[in-house]
């Protein structure tokens, strides 16, 4: 009876590799492709899936894996923004310089925000990481130096070795491999100790304690690295616009990101880019036919909570063993 | 006079105006099997918790090893070599049972910064996974490796949760209740589990079976009320008239 189930233990089969295999060859042939049909704009939109996938999966990191549910992960994608507009403001254009130095001070800052806010849990934590985000936006609207409510915005895309970024395939490429290179090394680390430690603290805080784990240092550790990728999507997202905007930072960016991550599969690997690749394509859908498209987002929510409770890409896993096992 | 393994002195702990534990104090001497006596509500698993460092007591100073641990938390008392069981089974229910003792192997590595390792996959690490396997075999587990814990049967868990306790290598074992909820088959089998780990490691048990107890132990501890009444041998405990009042009279009414 036990045998035939499965350890909670999050485990890795080779089919599951080749399948991520296949889609990333898939991906990387969708820029060449959309421009043979004279679809040049949606090269541009595909990249901010990809970017907002990577901010997504960051998010669900901290949330699905690490078992904090964060409301304040704007923060660090809006500061990865930031930073890469004020380094270009300063004349440091290099993408090799500035998006290392977004993702580090997006890591710096959940740092500092998580060191606090672990020391809360549930409803608490919630509150915490809100009101640090807030007070962020806050500070970033108000400085004039900065763009004040404007935003800053880049004179052009960092400047990426011999590789034009300005060109919507290139940067489209740039952001599927930092994507891709986000997912893979989540999926070492979840593997790794230190992953079996956070699937663990997850089930069970106290019994890791009581092997010896000091406990808050693994999720303060989780909380890093999910804001560090969050960092170096929010470099991406401000060269995808050429502005770092306050908006990135607000609160209802996080709500967004959050609700990528539950749409798509709290704690899946590609949960993160799941729900960002359906809410985009349903936004850009229906936002063509209707002003009032969040209308559908809520039902699509329900829908989700309802029928697909582990979210989107859970739903597709189920689809494909299902036809596996035929 | 040396020192215990463990000296408790003086400890109290108050929940609000309740006093769970007032100026207990005790030792425990390296390699005994100390039984903690007494009925219910009496304290005793609040010395445990104070002991284990799940809780803070309010006065009093816990040594071990010649080291106050009274303001240490409970994962640094744990590496200090202080480990525990609880009342109710405490695992990880949806791990398998090789999982759960691996977890417990790898909370004592420290190389490559203990589990502060991001790349290598954990299942591939031969170390962890075959000394978590020995230790399933140890507490009479072998070849339940791959069953989900929370599926085992009640007893079966509790042995997990002893080789959970003793993967952590513990110079100090505090057992809450090892055979609560367990049927006579299942309490005479960790019963023997227990006589064999006290040949190996210090243990602190408490326990309600008296039968258990007097096999078990080298010496006793009675206490009730919160307060430590008696410390001797079980023969010296059987014979104490206030104990004998407090608690062995309770069972025979």
């Amino acid at each position: 009876m036990a045998a035939s189930e499965k350890s909670a233990l999050y485990r890795q089969s080779a089919r599951r590799r080749a399948l991520a295999v296949v889609a990333l060859l898939v991906l990387a042939a969708l820029p060449p492709l959309l421009q043979a049909l004279g679809q040049d704009f949606y090269v541009s939109f595909a990249a901010r899936i990809l970017i907002f996938a990577l901010a997504a999966t960051s998010l669900n990191f901290i949330v699905g894996f690490g078992g904090m549910v964060a409301f304040g992960h704007a923060a660090f994608f809006g500061a990865g923004a930031y930073a890469v507009a004020i380094l270009a403001e300063r004349g440091v254009v290099s993408a090799f310089v500035a998006w290392p130095a977004a993702a580090a001070l997006a890591g710096l800052l959940s740092l500092a925000v998580g060191a606090v806010s672990l020391r809360t849990r549930g409803v608490y934590f919630i509150m915490i990481t809100l009101a640090f985000a807030q007070m962020i936006y806050y500070l970033f609207v108000s400085l004039q130096a900065w763009g004040g409510d404007d935003g800053l915005p880049l004179m052009a895309r960092s400047s990426f070795g011999p590789l034009d970024l300005g060109d919507d395939a290139a940067f489209y490429w740039v952001a599927l491999a930092c994507l891709a290179g986000a997912l893979f090394l989540l999926d070492r680390v979840a593997h790794a100790r230190f992953g079996r430690v956070l699937q663990a603290i997850r089930e069970n805080e106290s019994r890791m304690e009581a092997l010896g784990y000091p406990v808050a240092a693994y999720k303060l550790a989780c909380f890093v690295i999910g804001g560090t990728l969050a960092g170096l999507a929010g470099a991406l997202i401000a060269n995808h616009g050429l502005l770092a905007s306050p908006n990135l930072l607000h609160w209802t960016q996080s709500g967004t990101l959050l609700v990528m991550v539950i749409v798509g599969g709290v704690g899946a690997l590609y949960g993160g880019f799941a729900g960002a690749l359906t809410l985009l394509l349903l936004e850009e859908i229906l936002a063509g036919f209707t002003v009032h498209w969040h209308m559908a987002l809520g039902l699509l929510l329900l829908v989700v909570v309802f029928r697909a409770p582990r979210g989107v890409a859970a739903w597709l896993h189920g689809l494909f063993s299902r036809r596996g096992a035929k | 006079m040396s020192g215990g393994l463990l000296d408790v002195a003086g400890v109290g702990r108050h929940f609000g105006g309740v006093h769970a534990l007032s100026d207990v104090s005790l030792r425990v001497t390296e390699g005994e099997v100390h039984a903690l006596i007494g009925p219910n509500g009496a304290g005793k698993t609040t010395l445990i918790h104070q002991i284990s460092g799940a809780q803070t007591p309010d006065a009093g100073t816990i040594r071990f090893a010649g080291e106050d641990v009274t303001r240490l938390s409970m994962h640094t008392r744990v590496t200090r070599g202080i480990a525990r069981s609880w009342q109710v089974t405490n695992v990880f229910a949806r791990f398998s049972a090789l999982d759960n003792v691996a977890l417990a192997v790898q909370g004592r590595r420290r190389d490559w910064g203990g589990s502060f390792r991001f790349w290598v996959p954990a299942d591939a690490e031969r170390a962890i996974v075959d000394e978590a396997a020995a230790w399933l075999a140890e507490v009479g587990l072998a070849g339940r490796e791959a069953a989900i814990a929370g599926s085992l049967a009640h007893g079966e868990q509790r042995q997990l949760e002893l080789a959970l306790a003793l993967a952590t290598k513990p110079r100090l074992l505090l057992l809450d209740e090892p055979m609560a909820g367990m049927g006579p088959e299942e309490s005479e089998r960790v019963v023997g589990l227990i006589e064999h780990l006290g040949r190996k490691v210090t243990l602190l048990l408490v326990e309600h079976d008296m039968d258990a107890v007097f096999r078990l132990a080298d010496r006793v501890s009675v206490l009730v009320g919160g307060r430590l009444i008696f410390t001797g041998l079980p023969d010296e405990v059987r014979a104490h008239p206030e104990v004998k009042k407090a608690y062995l009279g309770e069972e025979l009414v």
